[in-house]
């Protein structure tokens, strides 16, 4: 197990410099653009505007590896369940049918389905570089200076930052307890019945969790005694002042999703680019 | 008195903390099913117990960020429609909150029987309905199938909240002194 949720590597570029404010804008900007289109051509633009941006910020490939993993397995079943599941979904959507082999019964495989499937595959890939640029070019500690600073309440931008700072705490604590039970005998393993497992996992939860409850009353308390939440705003001592670089990047994502944007309603009239009406 | 929508300082590290427990047990700590892709989620168990303690808008942020973070961290960028079915779960949970004395060392069978109907209602609302509704609305996905994931997930998380949540208010209750514990000899 990791005792890290990610690594935040300093460097002195472009992305890093930029404020948290104005990632956390255009990843929220970009990726709903993302969502929204059904368009290939402006996912694919998005696709390799956002691997470009990565190339640009110095991410190292090793950094992001297990997640591209885990993205392509997620998407491989995903492919697969989907055509299970509706396999002239595709055909549903774009009004045509263009047929290309047929497997068994209701199972053939449409033009459409292929696009559908593919664009989909293509939005949930061009997501990942958008996710790890915010997520490992931004300091942990301007996390929530930069989510109170786009409107979310200081006290639950405060809890994310909270969340940010106990978790390798967490990680530690269950380390520790759940070694100690194992190595009194405690089998969490496959090998144990369904009703034996999770009450090994309750032996481990009890203390894990109770010990949570002390931390919580103890931070609860510290906090109180500084006065915390007394005043309707704060100021963070994280937050990084806006400069043209931010301005220059916020102006480019909204281009971006005016140009998709554009495209739904001027050239698709629809969320989906159907290229097989003649 | 507790009110149902305070958000008190207590409220805010409870959410942190709660969050951080709940991001390393959705990611780390899943109780296989013998079913692939199919886990049992522990971290809803942990969370709707947050929920039952803190209130609802602590078991709304607890499991959206705790999801969220763990979606990001894992997948590159949270599945924005189950994160928001996750918190509504938690969400509906904490409901129960103000009529729970957990605190005071106070669980009776009547109260683990109202988390658990307040706990079914929550994993059948945002799990068979708010999950597969944003999937369409948001996402495109097929209806039948993200209504079959949803219905699936609905029951695992069921189990989940439903042994560990209620176990965990028990055995808080247990180490609790309650009210007026002291008699004069």
């Amino acid at each position: 197990m990791k005792d890290k949720l990610f690594d935040y590597i300093e460097k002195d570029n472009f992305v890093f410099n930029l404020s948290g404010m104005t990632k956390l804008l255009c990843f929220l900007i970009l990726t709903f653009t993302v969502m929204f289109s059904y368009d290939a051509r402006v996912i694919a633009g998005v696709l390799i505007f956002s691997f470009w941006v990565l190339h640009v910020s110095e991410i190292r490939f090793s950094q992001i590896r297990v997640m591209l993993y885990y993205v392509l397995v997620f998407l491989a079943i995903n492919f697969v369940l989907t055509f299970v599941f509706s396999p002239q979904y595709g055909v549903e959507i774009y009004g045509t049918k263009h047929e290309l082999f047929t497997i068994s019964g209701r199972y053939v495989m449409t033009r459409e389905q292929l696009l559908y499937q593919g664009t989909k595959v293509l939005k949930y890939l061009s997501v990942i570089p958008l996710g790890m640029l915010f997520l490992l070019t931004t300091n942990p500690s301007e996390f929530a200076a930069s989510l109170s600073s786009i409107g979310v309440s200081y006290k639950a931008s405060f809890a994310v930052a909270l969340t940010l700072r106990y978790f390798p705490d967490m990680i530690r604590d269950y380390n520790d307890i759940a070694l100690s039970q194992q190595a009194r005998g405690l089998d969490l393993s496959k090998k144990e019945r369904l009703g034996t497992r999770l009450k090994n996992v309750m032996n481990i939860f009890v203390p894990l969790i109770f010990s949570s409850l002390d931390r919580v009353e103890t931070v609860s308390n510290a906090m109180d005694l500084r006065s915390f939440g007394k005043h309707k705003k704060r100021t963070w001592y994280a937050f990084k002042p806006l400069k043209k670089a931010d301005g220059a990047a916020f102006a480019v994502s909204i281009v971006i999703a005016l140009i998709s944007l554009g495209m739904t309603f001027f050239v698709n009239h629809g969320r989906f680019w159907n290229p097989f009406i003649s | 008195m507790k009110k149902l929508f305070e958000f008190k300082t207590k409220t805010i590290v409870a959410t942190g903390i709660g969050a951080a427990l709940f991001t390393l047990l959705f990611m780390f700590v899943k109780v296989p099913t013998g079913i692939p892709e199919t886990d049992i989620q522990t971290a809803y168990g942990v969370g709707s117990f947050f929920a039952a303690m803190f209130g609802p808008i602590a078991g709304f942020l607890i499991a959206f960020i705790g999801h969220a973070l763990s979606d990001a961290v894992q997948y590159g960028s949270p599945w924005w429609s189950w994160v928001i079915a996750s918190g509504v779960s938690c969400c509906i949970v904490g409901l129960v909150y103000p009529k729970l004395k957990v605190d005071e060392g106070i669980c009776t069978g009547k109260d683990l029987i109202r988390f658990n109907v307040f706990q079914i209602a929550a994993n059948v609302i945002s799990w068979v309905i708010v999950a597969p509704v944003l999937d369409i609305v948001i996402y495109s996905e097929p209806a039948n199938l993200v209504f079959t994931q949803g219905a699936v997930a609905a029951l695992w998380n069921a189990i989940s909240m439903g042994v560990i949540g209620s176990l965990l208010l028990f055995l808080y209750s247990k180490t609790r002194s309650g009210k007026g514990s002291l008699s004069k000899e």
